[in-house]
């Protein structure tokens, strides 16, 4: 079976500063595959060039067999995208929000309306559906969001901080759907999810690998990681352990800018 | 739980030139699609949107008919003034749409839309002709209102149909020009700055408010270099009948909208790059 996602000695830098440092990466067909680290680690970055927003270099990543750079609009196909910020259209219903993105992936015409109304039901959305999607709650727009990312029935779902901004409850809300998205494709869907957030990560990953100025520092199931540092560790302590104490000193204006507007935005 | 379709296969060969053209028609028709969705849900837009037109109409060219200030030789001022106004009307939506997708950037929504099958140059393709479907559904507003006026427009069908053409092409182009400003700045304050510094000289170094007879020789210059000029001078044409250079006025809109489509889908990228 080939990788859903892998990366090869994968690097980026931005003038100077390099995001991405030699990093090497495989993410098994069917699996929940977590990307941990601190703000400016590496992982922004690292989603962007898995989803050819920022252009590879040939041979680097492939996603399922094809490669990235070579291999633009074959990726772009099998993939699913749900960015930090809240991005659903706030002026259309739901349903037009997904059906906007079943055109955008060439969904066929007579397939459409059902495969649109199929995954609004999935996130369970589909009684508020005509309703505009600036009547919606937090939790409900990332359901949204979620069906959009899946109305080109993807086979690698890209989530970065998918849940960052909300209450407990609809993070949960969140999560649920996404099992049970993956169990209604026969748990083939791959899903690749970035957070800050170590309890989720725990709960919700299969493995997890710890991000840090640009490379992986520690690679495993949840169990295994928190089993090398001690009896009763926890994901932070994994976390600290891998990072030091540079939480508090990375990330920049940016991370801050946007973290306020997904939570501003949410209310 | 409702059961999800099927994944699609890998596909086998990346899309050709023809297959990126027909891409870039469904893509148009989608994004046209959404405006119109947008412009049913809020209709206040429209009329808000139609404030500043209506005052060049019924204040700025009323009083100028009044006064017989500029010679427009047999037809009257409200009438030389009404095609130019909704060639600036257009102007001001289209050049709306680089705030709007550095809005997009800001939200994540541009991120998504290119991470979609859909190339670069489709991409920008549909946002310049959504910006013409929002302009033409202003222009109905100016153009009722310049009936009211009594301003005599052309009853041919064909005519109508240049001027929905002529828009569409005008829009695309100002949409794409802010598009790529917007890549090149990269913030929306720069842009804002930018947009203002630029619509009104390319307003007023147009044949929208007055003949190019009467401008000074470094301003028909200009003129001669704005597409929004070759618009006001098919609109002219069509819609009330002045002599009008058609084949000239579309060929430069048509290749100026296709460069600056060019050029705007090099720069879109930036956005997303930072």
């Amino acid at each position: 079976m080939s990788a859903a996602v892998r990366c090869v000695g994968l690097r980026q830098a931005f003038g100077a500063t390099v995001a991405v440092d030699g990093l090497d990466l495989e993410v098994a067909e069917g699996e929940v595959f977590g990307l941990l680290g601190p703000n400016g680690a590496g992982k922004t970055t690292t989603i962007r060039l898995i989803t050819t927003l920022l252009p590879a270099p040939p041979g680097a990543i492939t996603v399922l067999g094809l490669d990235v750079a070579r291999r633009r609009m074959a990726v772009r196909r099998v993939l699913g995208y749900l960015p930090q910020q809240l991005s659903a259209d706030a002026t259309l219903t739901g349903r037009e929000n997904v059906a906007l993105f079943a055109r955008l992936y060439d969904v066929p015409r007579r397939e459409r309306a059902a495969q649109v109304q199929s995954v609004l039901a999935a996130v369970d959305l589909a009684d508020v559906a005509d309703r505009l999607a600036k009547t919606y709650s937090g939790g409900m727009v990332r359901r949204l969001e979620l069906a959009q990312a899946l109305v080109s029935a993807p086979r690698v779902l890209i989530l970065d901080e998918p849940t960052v901004g909300l209450d407990p409850v609809a993070r949960d809300g969140v999560w649920d759907r996404i099992h049970e998205i993956r169990r209604a494709t026969g748990m083939t869907m791959t899903v690749l999810v970035t957070t800050h957030a170590m309890q989720e990560a725990d709960a919700h990953c299969d493995r997890i690998a710890l991000m840090h100025r640009g490379r992986i520092r520690a690679l495993g199931t949840p169990a295994d990681l928190k089993g090398a540092i001690g009896p009763d560790a926890t994901l932070d302590d994994v976390f600290r352990r891998h990072t030091g104490d540079t939480l508090a000193q990375k990330g920049d204006m940016r991370d801050v800018r946007a973290a306020r507007r997904t939570a501003g935005r949410l209310g | 739980m409702s059961v999800l379709p099927a994944a699609p296969p890998v596909a086998s060969a990346e899309p050709g030139l023809l297959r990126t053209a027909a891409t870039a028609v469904s893509r148009i028709g989608t994004m046209c699609l959404v405006e119109l969705q947008k412009l049913r849900h809020d209709r206040t837009e429209l009329i808000t949107r139609a404030v500043q037109p209506a005052l060049w109409l019924v204040v700025f060219g009323n009083v100028f008919t009044q006064l017989h200030a500029i010679p427009t030789g047999d037809v009257p001022y409200l009438d030389f003034l009404a095609p130019g106004i909704l060639a600036q009307s257009a102007l001001f939506i289209a050049i709306f749409y680089g705030i709007q997708i550095i809005w997009e950037r800001d939200a994540g929504v541009l991120a998504k839309l290119l991470v979609t099958p859909t190339p670069r140059v489709a991409l920008v393709a549909a946002k310049a002709f959504a910006a013409g479907i929002r302009a033409i559904a202003q222009a109905v507003i100016v153009l009722l209102l310049a009936l009211l006026l009594g301003v005599g427009l052309s009853a041919n069908p064909l005519h109508w149909l240049g001027v929905v053409v002529a828009m569409l092409l005008g829009a695309a182009f100002f949409c794409c020009l802010s598009i790529a400003i917007a890549g090149l700045v990269l913030s929306r304050d720069r842009l804002m700055g930018i947009g203002q510094a630029i619509t009104m000289p390319l307003f007023f170094a147009s044949s929208a408010l007055y003949p190019v007879a009467l401008m000074p020789g470094w301003l028909q210059v200009i003129n001669h270099v704005n597409p929004l000029s070759y618009e006001v001078d098919a609109l002219r044409g069509l819609l009330i009948g002045t002599p009008a250079n058609l084949w000239l006025d579309f060929a430069v809109l048509v290749g100026s909208a296709a460069l600056m489509i060019t050029g705007a889908s090099a720069l879109l990228p930036r956005l997303v790059r930072g």
